[in-house]
């Protein structure tokens, strides 16, 4: 009631984090219709979430739905609140967190994968040795003069990486990414 | 073609005969709009027919806010048409204030024809790529064969679940291609769009029995058991009146519950009554009942109700949990949950500690004797929580139904305050965008709907200024409104804000240049009056709400009055500043530097 009392604080008053961010995997299933990335992204960039890997992609092409996987970092409260706000636009089917699910399932990640083109050009025996390295992280060859190689490489995100870190001395030109895919284990879809 | 259409019906026509019949076809009367190149196939159709009233308007803000009005006061979506453009993006403003508000709104624009889309055409802009995140949903139809469909699902989305506002693109060509149309029809709605209507009923149970454990509850109920309908406040009156239980609202929610009702506390948060904040900080079980828990609600968020467990009852998945974490969240449209509740308590043996509930009472009624909304009266200065007593009692005393739209600022909160609510839909303000100018054009749409209501739109004179231009309107459309200004030459609510915070510095917050309202309601063709005097005002009044014609009532208060009660910026609902305790002192001293910098 002391109105003079020093105030710690204001109307919009921003609570203390007290939750620790994790990094999650949604699946969104939505119609592919114009503008529903535009929704979906908006959403993220309007309210302040995070987007660290995107894919899309038409998956069903008879219901015209496409498969959006988001890899977001937030904290538990946020990681439900993204998932609400997903499901409140008109054009979104389904929400799923591919990573609660695995959890529930005694797993720590759901099956994800990226894949990467990895162009590295050299001469000598960094070319010999990028080769070597390509074929131990089963990275194919998808175009080579004498000069240069492209891998395909496909894996975990940590692999992929590692795999461009491990190139980077030995001539890398450029990468180009997919982004995490990712799906549940077991027997049961989305 | 003047019956309503059948569903499987088709019929071949232009886009613009659509745009028509599916107006007509979703039970719309009145269009607020204003034309413009790419929708002048749409208006050549509506000076064609005469099922729909077009309501011309001044500027495409005006038309969103009348439309708002529309909605609010009636209950089915309103609708506004506009061009291409400007006119587009004029219309954005009205578009997040109904967003934010949950207002049905169904906005129709033109673009440029499809084949310029993307050229930076005359009057182009994205006009869906401007409004997505204004809107519940937009659409931008490139095939007449796709309109039919996409107004009709328009009209569902607006106004199904949690209500709120769309936008229909349509390209000038495709307004004049031809097309088949069919009649609205449920089967064709799209799967991935379905709002939840009931809520669980083991989780209802629940939070009966939680409420019938509770020693000091209290309801505090928002904008929703508005949006869900008459039956909503029925059933919450009947909830209150079983329980017992003290029952406060927010600014949207104000009418669900009477004010004259025994169990009213008044409304709650930054402006509301030490009595409904208190009960709220001391509760040990809350149930909102269609809020959203707006920062203007809680104060300060680590402090808001600390010993409560908390019902949270919305359409709206994403407002559970959203700013205060819940107990239980009950998903569903409060009319289907309150059915719910109150038909399980009657089944129940009701309240379990009777006793505890007088004593929370008791509690109350000290806080109620500290008598937080009083001020000091003046003989001769007109205080302006006065002149809206004043008003509240002429209008009881016309006998008529009476409608109170507001600007925003202090105007707005005294409104609240001193103007008693009775019934749902009678109150319509911007709360959640908190729009200046939203309040005249807000009337002028009340009063097409409500045609021999008293419309009052309770006004600042800074506010007043932002939309005066739709007087021109309120005149063609002969639209009796009144314009009630609380004249204090002030942004009032800005000016109390620089004192409490920027050290009594007022900073462009003196409205210099004022109009004199009396003639420019004259140059309008309305009528204009001013007060001055407290023992005049009450026969201004009746004369204001005697004339035929729209009024500007420029009605001069104290200019330096502020508005209190008032939780400072940081404080909880605990640490309010009243009115008696408001010297200047405690005004310059009530919000700290980390405060100041987070407002």
């Amino acid at each position: 009631m002391n109105a003079r009392q020093q105030a710690t604080g204001s109307a919009y008053f921003i609570a203390k984090e007290t939750q620790t961010a994790e990094t999650h995997t949604l699946s969104v299933l939505v119609d592919n219709e114009p503008g529903v990335l535009a929704r979906v992204i908006g959403l993220f960039s309007g309210r302040g979430y995070n987007i660290e890997s995107l894919t899309v992609s038409e998956t069903e092409h008879e219901k015209h739905q496409s498969r959006i996987t988001i890899v977001t970092r937030g904290t538990p409260h946020v990681l439900d609140q993204i998932k609400a706000q997903l499901e409140r636009i008109v054009p979104v089917h389904r929400v799923v967190d591919l990573t609660v699910r695995a959890q529930d399932l005694g797993h720590e990640k759901p099956l994800e994968r990226e894949l990467a083109l990895v162009k590295v050009s050299g001469k000598g025996d960094s070319r010999v040795e990028a080769l070597r390295l390509a074929d131990a992280f089963r990275a194919t060859v998808i175009d080579a003069n004498v000069e240069h190689f492209i891998f395909e490489i496909t894996g975990r995100t940590s692999k992929i990486e590692q795999f461009i870190a491990i190139m980077a001395p030995l001539g890398l030109v450029e990468v180009c990414r997919t982004g995490v895919a990712a799906m549940s284990r077991g027997g049961e879809g989305m | 073609m003047n019956a309503k259409a059948k569903p499987g019906e088709k019929w071949q026509m232009t886009g613009a005969e659509m745009v028509i019949r599916a107006l007509k076809d979703n039970g719309v009367e009145h269009v607020f709009g204003y034309p413009g190149g790419a929708v002048l196939p749409i208006y050549d159709e509506i000076f064609q027919q005469e099922d729909i009233e077009h309501i011309l308007v001044r500027h495409e803000q005006g038309a969103g806010h009348a439309a708002e009005g529309y909605a609010r006061s009636t209950g089915k979506p309103g609708v506004m048409l506009v061009t291409s453009g400007p006119g587009a993006t004029n219309a954005v403003t009205p578009l997040q204030d109904a967003l934010m508000d949950s207002i049905p709104l169904v906005c129709i624009t033109g673009q440029v024809p499809t084949t310029l889309i993307g050229s930076d055409a005359f009057q182009e802009c994205d006009t869906v790529g401007i409004t997505r995140p204004c809107t519940k949903h937009n659409w931008l139809v490139k095939d007449v064969n796709d309109l039919a469909r996409v107004l009709h699902e328009a009209f569902r989305v607006a106004t199904t679940g949690r209500p709120g506002p769309v936008v229909v693109d349509i390209p000038k060509d495709v307004q004049f291609a031809t097309g088949t149309y069919h009649a609205p029809d449920i089967a064709d709605m799209r799967a991935s769009y379905h709002p939840r209507l009931s809520g669980d009923e083991a989780l209802i149970e629940q939070a009966v029995a939680m409420l019938r454990a509770a020693k000091r509850p209290i309801i505090y109920s928002g904008g929703g058991v508005i949006n869900s309908g008459p039956e909503a406040s029925r059933l919450l009156r009947e909830l209150v009146e079983l329980t017992g239980f003290p029952i406060t609202s927010t600014l949207m929610g104000l009418g669900a519950y009477p004010a004259s009702g025994p169990n009213w506390l008044g409304m709650l948060g930054m402006h509301g009554t030490y009595e409904a904040n208190m009960t709220m900080h001391d509760c040990d079980v809350m149930v909102n009942i269609g809020a959203r828990f707006d920062d203007r609600i809680t104060g300060r968020i680590d402090k808001f109700a600390p010993r409560a467990k908390i019902i949270h009852i919305d359409i709206d998945p994403s407002s559970i949990n959203k700013i205060i974490r819940s107990d239980l969240g009950i998903i569903g449209d409060v009319g289907h949950v309150l059915e719910d509740m109150v038909r399980i308590w009657r089944a129940s043996d009701g309240l379990e500690d009777k006793s505890a509930l007088k004593q929370w009472w008791n509690q109350i009624g000290k806080w109620r004797a500290r008598n937080s909304l009083a001020y000091t009266p003046n003989k001769d200065v007109i205080m302006p929580q006065y002149a809206i007593e004043r008003l509240h009692e002429a209008s009881l005393r016309s006998g008529k139904e009476t409608f109170i739209t507001t600007e925003v600022g202090q105007h707005q909160m005294w409104a609240a305050q001193f103007f008693g609510f009775e019934q749902p839909n009678h109150w319509m303000t911007s709360g959640g965008l908190g729009t200046m100018g939203y309040g005249l054009p807000a009337a002028l749409g009340v009063q097409i709907a409500h045609r021999d209501a008293l419309v009052v739109d309770i006004a600042g004179d800074a506010s007043v200024l932002m939309t005066i231009q739709e007087m021109s309107a309120a005149v063609q459309h002969n639209a009796p409104i009144k314009i009630f200004i609380l004249n204090n030459q002030y942004m009032g609510m800005v000016r109390q804000w620089q004192q409490l915070l920027h050290g009594n510095r007022l900073s462009h917050s003196y409205t210099e240049a004022l109009p004199d309202f009396v003639m420019l309601a004259e140059a309008y063709g309305g009528k204009g009056i001013r007060c001055e005097k407290p023992d005049e005002l009450d026969d201004a009044l009746d004369e204001m709400i005697a004339s035929d014609k729209p009024v500007i009532f420029d009605c001069r208060v104290a200019n330096l009055a502020n508005c209190f009660p008032m939780i400072p910026s940081g404080k909880a609902h605990n640490e309010m500043l009243l009115p008696d305790e408001a010297t200047d002192e405690a005004v310059a001293n009530a919000i700290s530097a980390e405060g100041k910098a987070l407002v």
